[in-house]
């Protein structure tokens, strides 16, 4: 369990740090948004670091967890063409959170099966452009989601246990532990993916197609479930977003958001568990840390700037940046272990 | 038959500037392999640098639409010399990426410095429309679609008549043969991507002054750019000339007889629709497989 | 040796056109079981295109190929591999940023079939142990085991090559396509290679190769089919292929470099 040492050490840090806050509504509420962002990142990761494939519509799949989460629970009622009429009444917010995977997992498979036809820069661009689908709707479905008016009064999440009955997570300090606790079964997930069987198939159709395919590696289902996967992952962040905010409008679906979880993915390390969770705090917490200093158009040239230096001067990120460094540290002699796969032919 | 009628004759004012976006990013994407993700914040900057030569430096409208043609270029000369050039040969994943940040810097840049509230930018042209029988067109549009033609026809004599355009035409078939042939193939990327540029902040200067400039309005002017360019393929200059003006149609007509609110979301229909039947655009080569 | 057996790869007449390019005109062979046959012709003749045809990369213009009396027309490479025809590739046979144990887990792939479900619940222990032991096993086998815990990409080029070669093996074919294996390989670790091609045939596998080697190509096949411009123009033993005046008009009429393979290859008939 050695290899999990730095993640469970995180995980101690994260459960003590509202303790250490002291209870300052103000920095739980920027890690509450910023764990429910990581997430995301992470189901981004998976895409993105282990299969190689850049999404850049990944808000869609958050947007569309959190509108179905939300709707699920507020209740909706809606005429569609030929006036069909569709009612439905307010349902608990865990079962919304359960729709909003099923969802975001259906929205995967499309996405994934349409997408995976293309590669390359179609695929970044169909990313985008279904992103941007579901935006329009959701700005233009006003009789379902009231359009720029936003969703108000979302109702908080309701955990039963049965035999005590239930709690309703009112406060920040619940909502963070919820976050945490959702968070670390979604890192979990990921770690035993990323081991399994189709955790190397992933590896092997990154790192060297034709082969991987010559091995027996079926591309279109290997590719189409780590999309499902990551959707459903994305969508539940979204629904823990909803419930937690209690209101969302159309701007859940906007690009910059991706741009985000892209900018942590990429700066913490993609293609490692602990890459999206490190570059998640970091660029989460980079605004609290800046905005005494700053206004948000310059915080957001930050942001842009660091996505450029890191690619030029730490291009696999931070945690494998790090990780070398220590390796180097224990190797004998400092010198580094082994030349890297640049050398190769 | 009069409403049909004034809808292509507004998806012909439209489409030219929308031909005009499409054939700026599909030459940077033929020629240098670069997905652009500034092509949207070169469009505000083109129409801001239109506002400022107009309003501030009381150039005078027909002298700031040269101007701000001119800052694309040079805009888009230095993101090659300072971004591109060094990172030429690492794979598209980062390119995009750099791309992005620079696209936020560029659009956060010009949001702090002109804010968020939307700017008009006043034009020489009579408020009362050109009547053309029953259909009408203001003569700021007529001009724009003049001035966007009038850049497509430059832009077609610079690339098939001339000796640059032949050393970049030579590049995209293939930058290595070109370069041993003696064409200076770091120029040419630069050229390349500054021309690129250059008709991106030209369609957002034709634009500025029919609608309103404001900092977002590059971001779905890029997504429109990407619709356009997967439409007529990529790399295809024809084909995104000939994209430009169907998205126009596709977006005139869904926002004549759907309803306006989707107006926005034509292209991307229309780049899922094409990507499922016809992936590599519809006038596009098959793309061959290594 | 070779009685009245079914082939184990038809090659039917196929042809191959890339736009008006002709890359294999019509291409028409059979391996038998068990045998070492070699695809041989100068630069350009179509060979490696052939194999893409064989396991799907590529789809015929016309004709088709049939493996173990099943035809491959329309079947993915996944598909393809699954009936027990497997490749190695020319360039870039390995995983390069994982280690070679890893590599050739990945090759495992079709073996570990257990649930996804089982394997993240961690039920599917045994099943990854016995995966592992598998994959040393093979490492053995190629000569690799001192080099399981290095990245693949840091290998030598020749030990990349037998890397590929593992993977392929795990697959557990019945067939094996190898293309040009031993080139960039020195002399003795070419005699090393030979050796591991004829233990692979002593497990029943039928070996079809792509090699320049003429040396090691006349030493190790059983049998060679010759190919110029995308057509067959010699089929038979080595003696008889070394002595056809067609082969030795096609490699004399090509470059300096196809020259010197037929010069080697008459050096071989010489010796």
């Amino acid at each position: 369990m050695t290899r999990h040492l730095p993640a469970l050490a995180l995980l101690a840090a994260l459960a003590a740090l509202p303790f250490a806050l002291g209870h300052n509504p103000y920095l739980l509420n920027a890690l509450i948004t910023t764990g429910i962002v990581t997430i995301a990142a992470m189901s981004l990761n998976l895409l993105l670091g282990f299969t190689g494939q850049l999404s850049l519509g990944h808000i869609a799949f958050f947007g569309i967890g959190a509108y179905v989460s939300a709707l699920t629970s507020l209740g909706f009622d809606v005429e569609l063409l030929w006036g069909l009429r569709i009612v439905h009444e307010p349902w608990p917010p865990v079962v919304g959170f359960g729709l909003a995977v099923l969802a975001t997992a259906g929205c995967g498979y499309l996405v994934g099966r349409l997408s995976f036809r293309v590669r390359g820069a179609y695929f970044v661009i169909v990313t985008i452009s279904f992103a941007e689908v579901v935006r329009l709707v959701a700005l233009n479905w006003v009789e379902l989601t009231q359009g720029p008016l936003a969703l108000t009064g979302i109702p908080p999440f309701s955990l039963g246990l049965p035999g005590l009955g239930s709690v309703t997570l009112r406060t920040k300090m619940q909502n963070y532990y919820l976050v945490l606790v959702v968070g670390t079964l979604c890192y979990a997930l990921i770690a035993l993916l990323v081991r399994s069987r189709f955790g190397r198939a992933m590896r092997g159709l990154k790192e060297n197609e034709s082969l991987a395919l010559s091995v027996g590696i079926n591309a279109t289902r290997t590719l189409t479930l780590a999309a499902v996967i990551s959707a459903a992952m994305a969508g539940a962040a979204g629904s823990l977003y909803a419930h937690y905010l209690r209101i969302i409008d159309p701007d859940v679906f906007l690009f910059s958001t991706t741009v985000t979880m892209v900018i942590m993915v990429v700066g913490g390390g993609k293609g490692t568990l602990l890459g999206p969770v490190v570059g998640g705090l970091i660029f989460g917490l980079l605004p609290v840390a800046l905005r005494p200093v700053m206004v948000p158009e310059a915080q957001w040239m930050v942001f842009g700037v660091v996505l450029i230096v890191i690619q030029f001067v730490m291009p696999r990120g931070i945690v494998p940046g790090l990780a070398r460094l220590a390796t180097r540290r224990h190797a004998p002699g400092g010198a580094p272990a082994r030349m890297p796969a640049e050398a190769r032919p | 038959m009069t409403e049909f009628l004034q809808h292509l004759l507004n998806t012909l004012v439209l489409g030219g500037t929308y031909a005009l976006l499409g054939i700026g990013l599909t030459l940077i994407f033929g020629i240098m392999n670069v997905v652009n993700f500034t092509h949207g914040a070169l469009y505000t900057v083109g129409a801001y640098v239109m506002y400022l030569a107009v309003t501030a430096l009381g150039l005078g409208f027909f002298a700031a639409l040269p101007t701000a043609i001119l800052g694309g270029l040079l805009l888009g000369a230095i993101l090659d010399l300072v971004l591109l050039r060094p990172l030429r040969g690492a794979d598209m994943d980062t390119t995009m990426l750099v791309m992005i940040g620079a696209g936020i810097v560029l659009q956060s840049g010009t949001l702090w410095l002109f804010g968020g509230v939307a700017k008009s930018i006043p034009t020489p042209f009579p408020d009362a429309p050109l009547q053309l029988g029953p259909v009408s067109v203001s003569w700021l549009r007529l001009f724009v679609l003049g001035a966007a033609l009038a850049l497509i026809g430059l832009n077609y004599w610079l690339i098939n008549r001339t000796r640059l355009g032949l050393a970049m035409r030579a590049t995209f078939q293939d930058h290595d043969t070109a370069s041993l042939m003696g064409v200076n193939v770091r120029l040419i990327y630069t050229a390349t991507f500054a021309i690129g540029s250059s008709l991106a902040a030209a369609a957002g200067a034709l634009l500025g002054p029919v609608y309103v400039v404001f900092p977002q309005m590059g971001g779905m002017a890029e997504l429109k750019a990407f619709a356009i360019v997967i439409l007529g393929g990529l790399g295809n200059i024809t084909g995104a000339a000939i994209g430009g003006f169907i998205l126009a149609l596709a977006e005139e007509l869904g926002a004549g007889y759907i309803s306006s609110g989707y107006r926005d979301a034509m292209g991307f229909l229309i780049i899922i629709a094409v990507l499922i039947f016809k992936p590599t655009g519809l006038f596009a080569k098959a793309e061959r497989i290594g | 040796m070779s009685e009245i057996h079914a082939p184990i790869l038809s090659v039917d007449h196929v042809g191959v056109r890339f736009g008006g390019l002709v890359a294999i005109a019509d291409l028409h062979f059979d391996v038998h079981p068990g045998e070492i046959v070699s695809l041989i012709g100068p630069n350009g003749a179509g060979k490696t295109t052939a194999f893409n045809v064989m396991t799907g990369f590529l789809k015929p213009s016309q004709g088709q190929v049939r493996f173990r009396g099943t035809s491959l027309q329309g079947l993915q490479p996944h598909e393809i591999v699954r009936l027990g025809l497997s490749r190695t590739f020319q360039r870039t046979s390995v995983f390069p940023d994982d280690t070679v144990v890893d590599n050739v887990m990945i090759g495992l792939h079709r073996r570990g079939r257990g649930r996804l479900v089982d394997s993240l619940l961690g039920q599917d222990r045994t099943g990854e142990a016995a995966l592992r032991d598998r994959a040393r096993a093979l490492l053995d086998w190629v000569g690799l085991s001192g080099r399981a815990q290095d990245k693949a990409g840091s290998l030598a080029y020749g030990e990349q090559r037998l890397v590929g070669v593992a993977l392929a093996l795990a697959t557990e074919p019945a067939m094996l396509l190898l293309d040009e294996p031993v080139s960039g390989m020195n002399a003795s670790e070419t005699q090393v290679f030979v050796r591991l091609i004829r233990s692979i045939r002593e497990r029943g596998i039928t070996i079809l190769l792509v090699e320049h080697d003429m040396p090691m190509v006349m030493e190790v096949s059983d049998r060679i089919v010759v190919l110029n411009y995308g057509r067959l123009i010699a089929e038979g033993p080595p003696a008889a292929i070394r002595a056809d005046p067609a082969v030795i008009e096609a490699y004399l009429g090509q470059g300096s470099a196809a020259r010197e393979a037929a010069q080697a290859a008459r050096e071989t008939i010489d010796a």
